[in-house]
């Protein structure tokens, strides 16, 4: 059965469609590419799914749960993680703060448990950090636990977001475009990180992507977007063969 | 600007310097010292003073002789350096092995014992400070009030980032709650009758009192966070005023209460060993909640909302929780003034009072419990000391939150996390032999 559907999506901004009869299906472990121009509505695409902006049509359904109209951290709690194309941190705090504060739905001791100090608190947020700080280790951060993360290299920052993300323990992790703004090297690094944590947390991943390399060597299937609709979908290969492909998107930026 | 960079090394440089011998004087060094201060002030500071000219203890460690007086000045300064300045680095200087040994044995209990243990030394020096008079007496328990009322704004501007004006509203709910509570059970009002209870239960029913005063305020602050939080957007600040004018035309039409002219006759339960255990407990609890995890959610909201709702933070419990729990030591901080003046009246609770917390929340420093301590203290005193200058002191306030907003944006001790722990800890490695 799939872990995640959507069913024919629709959205509009005023006069604008951004999405339109938009389907997805993706089954547990599965790695999901979705490409296509700028202005695609790829973005929105995640926003819809995760609750950001209420679908005009269609539905959303996270392992069996209808979750269509919930709110985005009600949607996050039950098991769908993202990360933000434009980074957003929280620019006062710490990775290890990052990291633990998206343990928040983990918690219950309650606004009760906080004023006080409960030693329920203290057990509570003593698990979440011990949990961040294996995430933290895991994509490489541990040395930078500490640090506030505006002072961070983009790439770190980028590494922040995923683990933030990862401490929802999703089923379903998103990342929007996490290469751009890379090098090479970067990049390389964070094929690798993907690689791993998807092997050792066993999570679905969808991805938004620019770069045919990445989605080439990481993607069991892709689905290509323009102008808010789907034109082509299948495997890597597929997809780089498709004449629609080509013709819309890939035409003039050579398939690598 | 070469200079001016090489000026402010130097500067640090000294101050470093200056500083050295105190670099191992722990709290509890400081607390001492403090403490050894006072009682040579109760002691010798009476016939010390008339030696130096001076026709009496200076009250605000020379603040406010300085303006008033100013021929008095060097006999002040004499004053203070002999009483306060020489002993207290003294004792901080020669303390602090002892004081050392002292923090490392306290902290092998729970924090809590060490936490009042040092409570009670801050406590006995305040108290000993605040027995020369009462004028000492009243303005430590309102400065201790305005301690309570520039944290719990923090939590709001600070912390989560939004712009409340509605702390004079909260503060005079709970005035005002607490005052008829009280007055009504335990005081011959002409506005509430004779007292129903007898006088002896008063001061055990006092926080009660306190409570039922944050209670209302939180209520009131339900009425402001509907409306300002259901859309993202910055109303709260607009509304939040709003309230705050509602509740003082509100309280100034309400004739069971006073009315104008106000409320009197409160019986006298705020004494300082009171504020300062309510105080310490408000202290105490926002400095739990902004450390928590529930708390930092506030940060999280104030940084960016949306990626704060993404990572499954539930933004709209966390605001309105914040500001309720907010108002609430508004609303506790208002009837310990209440009973502190022993009269209220609805002019108190202005726009003037709103410039001055705001004041004390800027001036201390954006979210941080210690900038909240000092900008608090930092005002009430520099108030005191430009009393005589009247109206001249609305000018110079301003002026000088101006210059730290221009230095220091955040204010003086911004973004700074309160570690009891680690200010209660020794300060120095614990030596393996000695
Ligand atoms: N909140 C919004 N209000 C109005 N229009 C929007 C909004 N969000 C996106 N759009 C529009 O919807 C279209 C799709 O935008 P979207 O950000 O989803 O594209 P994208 O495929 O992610 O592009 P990119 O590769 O540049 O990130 C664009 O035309 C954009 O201007
Ligand atoms: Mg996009």
């Amino acid at each position: 059965m799939a872990l995640l559907t959507v069913e024919n999506m629709t959205h509009s901004f005023g006069g604008l469609t951004a999405v339109r009869n938009y389907d997805l299906s993706i089954s547990p472990g599965q790695i999901v590419g979705l490409i296509g121009p700028n202005g695609a509505g790829k973005t929105t695409i995640f926003n819809l799914i995760t609750g950001i902006y209420a679908p005009d049509q269609g539905r959303v359904v996270l392992n069996g749960e209808d979750i269509t109209g919930l709110r985005p951290h009600e949607i996050a709690s039950r098991g769908l993680g993202r990360t933000f194309q434009d980074l957003r941190l929280w620019r006062h705090m710490t990775v290890l703060e990052h990291v633990m504060l998206a343990r928040y739905s983990r918690l219950d001791y309650g606004m009760w448990g906080a004023f006080w100090g409960t030693p329920r608190r203290w057990r509570q947020e003593a698990a979440a950090e011990k949990k961040a700080r294996e995430l933290i280790a895991m994509l490489g951060l541990s040395h930078l636990a500490d640090q506030v993360v505006i002072n961070l290299p983009y790439g770190a920052q980028r590494r922040v977001e995923m683990a933030r993300a990862l401490a929802l323990e999703p089923k379903v992790l998103f990342l929007d475009e996490p290469t751009v703004g890379m090098t090479p090297e970067e990049l390389d690094q964070i094929i690798a990180i993907i690689k791993r944590v998807h092997r050792e947390l066993g999570l679905a991943i969808f991805i938004i992507e620019h770069r045919l390399k990445f989605v080439m060597e990481l993607c069991q299937r892709l689905q290509c977007l323009v102008f808010g609709e789907v034109i082509a979908r299948g495997t890597p290969e597929e997809i780089q063969n498709d004449p629609k492909v080509i013709e819309a998107y890939l035409g003039e930026e050579k398939v690598a | 600007m070469a200079a001016l960079h090489h000026a402010k090394a130097g500067f640090k440089g000294f101050m470093r310097k200056a500083w050295s011998p105190f670099a191992a004087t722990p709290a509890l060094g400081w607390l001492l010292s403090a403490l050894a201060a006072v009682l040579l002030e109760k002691w010798l500071g009476l016939a010390l003073a008339h030696a130096l000219g001076l026709p009496k203890i200076p009250m605000l460690f020379g603040f406010i002789i300085a303006l008033k007086k100013p021929f008095l000045i060097p006999g002040t300064l004499a004053f203070v350096f002999i009483i306060y300045l020489l002993p207290m680095a003294l004792v901080a200087r020669f303390s602090a092995p002892l004081a050392n040994r002292a923090s490392r044995a306290l902290l092998k209990a729970p924090l809590a014992v060490s936490a009042l243990v040092h409570l009670a030394l801050l406590y006995a020096a305040l108290h000993v400070w605040a027995e020369v008079s009462d004028y000492r007496d009243i303005t430590l328990r309102l400065t201790m009030i305005a301690v309570m009322l520039t944290l719990s704004l923090n939590v709001i501007n600070g912390y989560m980032g939004e712009f409340s004006c509605s702390h004079p509203g909260f503060m005079a709910l709970g005035a005002y709650a607490a005052s008829v509570f009280t007055v009504g059970l335990f005081a011959s009002d002409r506005l509430f009758g004779a007292a129903l209870l007898p006088p002896q239960l008063a001061p055990f029913l006092f926080p009660l009192a306190l409570a039922l005063g944050g209670l209302v305020a939180s209520l009131g602050a339900l009425l402001i966070a509907v409306p300002s939080f259901r859309t993202r957007g910055d109303y709260l600040a607009i509304i939040s005023l709003a309230f705050t004018f509602i509740v003082k035309s509100l309280i100034e039409n309400l004739e069971w209460v006073g009315g104008p002219r106000g409320l009197s006759s409160q019986p006298d339960l705020a004494s300082l060993p009171m504020v300062f255990a309510v105080c310490a407990l408000c202290v105490w609890v926002i400095n739990n909640f902004v450390t928590s995890i529930l708390g930092k959610a506030t940060n999280a909201v104030r940084d960016d909302e949306t990626a704060a709702e993404a990572m499954s933070i539930n933004t709209r419990r966390t605001k309105m929780a914040a500001f309720m729990f907010s108002a609430f030591w508004a609303g506790v901080a208002g009837g310990l003034f209440a009973h502190v003046l022993r009269y209220v009246n609805p002019a108190t609770f202005g726009i003037q009072k709103l410039a001055e917390v705001l004041a004390m929340v800027y001036f201390g420093g954006l979210n941080s419990v210690l900038g909240s301590v000092v900008g608090a203290v930092g005002i009430s005193i520099l108030g005191e000391a430009l009393r005589p200058l009247e109206i001249f002191k609305w000018i110079l306030i301003p002026l000088l939150l101006i210059l730290v907003m221009i230095f220091r944006p955040t204010g003086l001790i911004a973004f700074r996390e309160f570690n009891l722990r680690r200010v209660l800890s020794p300060k120095e490695p614990p030596q393996g032999r000695s």
